[in-house]
């Protein structure tokens, strides 16, 4: 149907076969990843209906999940809308829980890698198998690495106001308007109207290297046979925090055009979950070491798994 | 049928480090308290440690008579008219 749609479009474009299979790229992507985003995130709104921070907090401070807190720290996290200016109030509230500062950070490594733009956009670009790789090792990620910065005793480097705050009893806000149908489409509809243009402006790039740039173009610029693609990769992509969703599409068009999935994989991580800003607004709760132990490790672990993708396939 | 007893001041607060989420939904509450034509004070709460008080752990949130009434999101003015006056 969709198919059909572009077939029709790109057939009233007369020219070069090149014009003809990049309009065809960007009808056909724009009217499967517009319909994409709109049903992951309805799905992701109506979980989050029943999962809120308030309540994600208490499931986890009760003790209930002993033994697997990290894992469901990230799942939670993964599930959960991640907005950078929330942050703070999160990362508090989970220690005035008595969550412990590893379990915590599992939760807050996962938030932005694992989100329902991301998720929606790698269906879209590069089918469910690899969305499903990318969901799972975010999950992952977040789970492992929650447990080693656990272990390293870095509750001294949190800074002194927060545990000031965090040793009060947490209150439990109860909230009146979470469960209606229509918030959710409304919130669902709200955040693609906003990433909308990113999304379009990436689509369209990626309509032009699909049409123009040759098949295997890029084997020979970022491939296995260079070593250093994929930590060049994260190295670029951590600035490009606020075009995260429209950079998907592109890094989708390069790989069809040769990139090393792998490659690919770690640069749309390290731009989807490491961001400049948030680690501004971190800032004001974690002393630098902490900071640093925490964007290190998930840059590091992002180009692993970069490494690992690209022996894998 | 909405109710609200005129003269009756509204306490309404909102809850946000200072994000543009958080801009919009003070905005938004304006606009919606003129709409119903009531009478409130709009306050802007910033500082962390009076958020959590609220024990509220997604900004931007809104406090209405010190019930919190809403967390995380910036809904449209006219589902706020709902909220402030209650029939929602």
């Amino acid at each position: 149907m969709l198919e059909w749609i572009a077939d029709a479009v790109a057939g009233l474009v007369s020219g070069p076969g090149a014009a003809a299979s990049a309009v065809h790229f960007f009808v056909y992507e724009t009217l499967k990843i517009g319909l994409l985003l709109l049903v992951v995130t309805h799905v992701m709104g109506a979980v989050n209906v029943f999962f809120p921070v308030e309540r994600v907090r208490t499931l986890i401070a009760s003790g209930r999940m002993r033994g697997f807190e990290h894992l469901a720290a990230a799942g939670f996290g993964a599930v959960t809308p991640f907005c950078s200016c929330s942050s703070i109030p999160l990362f508090i509230g989970f220690l005035q829980g008595r969550i412990p500062l590893g379990v915590t950070f599992s939760f807050l490594i996962t938030s932005p890698l694992v989100n329902e733009v991301a998720l929606a956009l790698f269906l879209g670009m590069f089918g469910w198998k690899v969305t499903v790789v990318y969901a799972v090792s975010g999950i992952l990620l977040g789970t492992t690495l929650g447990m080693v910065l656990g272990r390293l005793d870095l509750e001294k480097d949190v800074e002194d106001w927060v545990w000031a705050i965090a040793e009060k009893q947490a209150t439990e806000a109860a909230r009146r308007t979470t469960g209606r149908l229509r918030a959710i489409s409304e919130d669902a509809f709200g955040i693609v109207r906003k990433i909308a243009p990113y999304v379009l402006a990436g689509i369209a790039v990626g309509s032009v290297i699909h049409g123009y740039v040759p098949t295997g173009y890029f084997e020979s610029w970022l491939a296995e046979s260079n070593p250093f693609g994929v930590p060049l990769s994260v190295a670029v992509a951590i600035p490009m925090y606020s075009s995260a969703s429209g950079i998907i599409p592109v890094v989708g068009a390069l790989v069809s055009k040769g990139v090393p999935l792998g490659t690919a994989m770690a640069f749309m991580m390290a731009a989807v979950g490491l961001s400049l800003p948030e680690a501004l607004i971190l800032r004001k709760v974690m002393r630098p070491r902490l900071l640093g132990a925490f964007f290190g490790s998930v840059a590091l672990s992002i180009v692993g798994l970069g490494y690992l993708f690209n022996l894998v396939y | 049928m909405i109710i609200y007893i005129r003269g009756a001041m509204k306490d309404i607060r909102v809850l946000g480090t200072g994000c543009p989420n958080c801009n919009r939904l003070v905005e938004r509450t304006r606009e919606a308290v003129d709409a119903l034509g009531i009478e409130a004070t709009i306050t802007k709460v910033t500082s962390i440690p009076d958020i959590m008080a609220y024990g509220v752990m997604s900004t931007p949130a809104l406090v209405v008579d010190g019930t919190v009434v809403l967390a995380g999101r910036v809904p449209l003015a006219r589902d706020l008219e709902r909220l402030l006056v209650g029939t929602d």
